[in-house]
């Protein structure tokens, strides 16, 4: 059922046949998956997709896999809803929200592209698979790898937090705590992935595992009907997702599955972790490395593998990018909770506070639609709102004095 | 410490004041290794390179040590992979 035509260097273009690689041996550059898009356009339309089960699946003819997919088949086709309350806040006419906080199983994005990593390591026969990760994406690995029976490993930096551990050991996998900084961390995970035949998801998988996240922009057409929001505000950590979500609207569009007009594509990093909307600022092509600190963790890479191509993504659909400070990020969190009932991790945050800024600036006009990312759980990153959300009120168990503090409180 | 030999792929970055320095020859000089350059960037802020080294894993590890003491950013060439 593939309809992939190989792996082709995103550098200098020279192909591969498929198999778990991810740089080109003549200019180290990353490789990506390549389809052959006259077949796909022939055998599949917009009616049949309609009619697939609600699951990221349904484009399956567009994802990387040989044969029907393993793992992951409830993931995906999450709400898009559009947002009314937090659109009046902001003072913009039609704004909606692509929510991933409430992915199947473990409530982010991740469950997308880990579905088609681990369906692929099926595929090249891995037994084992493995990440390093301090939050959403280890939770994903340990609960489908022992969903699919396969072994993982999932290595942390030693000092993580007992909750982030608690929902990755859960699933049974072997976590490993490394002694060491995160980019010691990177460096033993990159030895690894060389020496032992592991499938490493974002490494050796991370051709095939990058394209789990075209579902997330294939979704947004579709539920959209099958056209584009005018602009998407999209966050950044190693810069992978926002460059998928343009591949797949250009793949819808080639297939011709689109009407209206394209959409502009806007990145959004904590100002803590800020590489690529700094070099976007600065108009530059290389991204600076930077040492993060903020607390949306889970976009706190600080030397990006996708910058370069995230800044062309910004750049070519004539959009733009923003950063918003720690400060900012829970307010925003706060106010999407309390206008949409949505609970976003600190991520989600970031992406609502850069939408607010760019609105703001008039970069983002007000009259025109908007989707904003939502790409993980509030329950995840508890720890950035406590005690910044207010305390209950304590009464005695009398009517009068519930009244008396209703009566405070507004609604007698 | 290991005597077999490694091929390892690395990304450097070089601060500003490393950009007209012969970074990569004073590394082929001092430690027995063979540096290949595939690709490289460089703007007057900032040059980054993708480089193959070659050579016993000891003097690999002092070749990278020496990269970092003087201020190079070495990461390995997949760049963060803790998401």
């Amino acid at each position: 059922m593939g309809f992939v035509d190989g792996l082709q260097c995103r550098e200098c273009g020279r192909k591969y046949e498929v198999s778990p690689v991810y740089v080109c041996e003549f200019c180290f550059g990353p490789l990506e998956v390549m389809y052959r898009y006259d077949e796909i356009r022939e055998r599949v339309t917009v009616g049949e997709i309609m009619h697939r089960p609600k699951t990221m699946w349904r484009y399956r003819e567009l994802l990387p896999l040989d044969q029907e997919p393993t793992v992951g088949l409830e993931v995906g086709f999450t709400p898009l809803v559009e947002a009314h309350h937090l659109a009046e806040v902001m003072g913009v006419r039609e704004l909606y929200i692509k929510n991933d906080s409430v992915n199947y199983p473990t409530l982010s994005f991740k469950d997308r592209v880990v579905s088609v990593a681990l369906s692929k390591a099926k595929e090249f026969g891995f037994k084992v698979v493995a990440c390093a990760s301090t939050g959403n994406l280890a939770n994903s690995v340990a609960a489908l790898a022992a969903s699919a029976g396969l072994d993982s490993y999932v290595f942390v930096p030693f000092d993580l937090e007992q909750g982030k551990i608690l929902g990755t050991l859960i699933y049974g996998t072997n976590l490993i705590g490394v002694r060491g900084s995160y980019d010691e961390v990177n460096r033993l995970c990159s030895e690894i992935a060389q020496n032992l035949e592991w499938g490493f998801v974002n490494i050796n998988l991370r051709p095939f595992y990058a394209e789990g996240s075209k579902t997330f922009g294939f979704e947004i057409a579709e539920q959209m009907g099958w056209k584009l929001p005018r602009h998407v505000v999209v966050p950044m950590a190693g810069g992978s997702l926002i460059t998928k979500i343009w591949k797949a609207f250009r793949e819808l569009e080639e297939l011709g599955f689109l009407n209206g007009t394209s959409a502009k594509i806007y990145g959004a990093q904590a100002s803590g972790s800020s590489p690529i909307t700094v070099a976007l600022k600065e108009g530059q092509d290389l991204i600076k490395p930077q040492k993060p600190h903020t607390i949306a963790k889970s976009l706190a890479i600080g030397n990006p593998a996708d910058g370069y191509y995230s800044l062309k993504v910004m750049r070519e659909s004539e959009g733009w990018g923003e950063d918003v400070t720690d400060a900012e990020i829970i307010q925003a969190m706060k106010l999407l909770a309390k206008t949409e009932g949505i609970f976003t991790e600190t991520a989600g945050g970031v992406t609502v506070g850069v939408t607010q800024k760019l609105v703001r600036q008039g970069v983002i006009p007000r009259d025109e639609s908007i989707l904003i990312c939502i790409t993980g759980n509030g329950l995840k990153t508890q720890e950035a709102v406590m005690g910044q959300v207010g305390e209950p009120v304590i009464i005695e168990p009398n009517i009068n004095e519930f009244q008396r503090v209703a009566r405070l409180r507004g609604p007698l | 410490m290991s005597r077999s030999n490694v091929r390892k792929k690395i990304n450097l970055t070089f601060p500003q004041h490393l950009i007209k320095e012969p970074v990569v020859y004073n590394v082929g000089r001092k430690f027995n290794v063979v540096t290949n350059i595939r690709t490289a960037s460089v703007t007057d802020e900032i040059g980054i390179m993708a480089l193959e080294i070659t050579g016993e894993e000891e003097e690999y590890q002092k070749a990278v040590e020496y990269l970092r003491e003087i201020g190079v950013r070495v990461d390995p060439i997949e760049m963060d992979i803790v998401e």
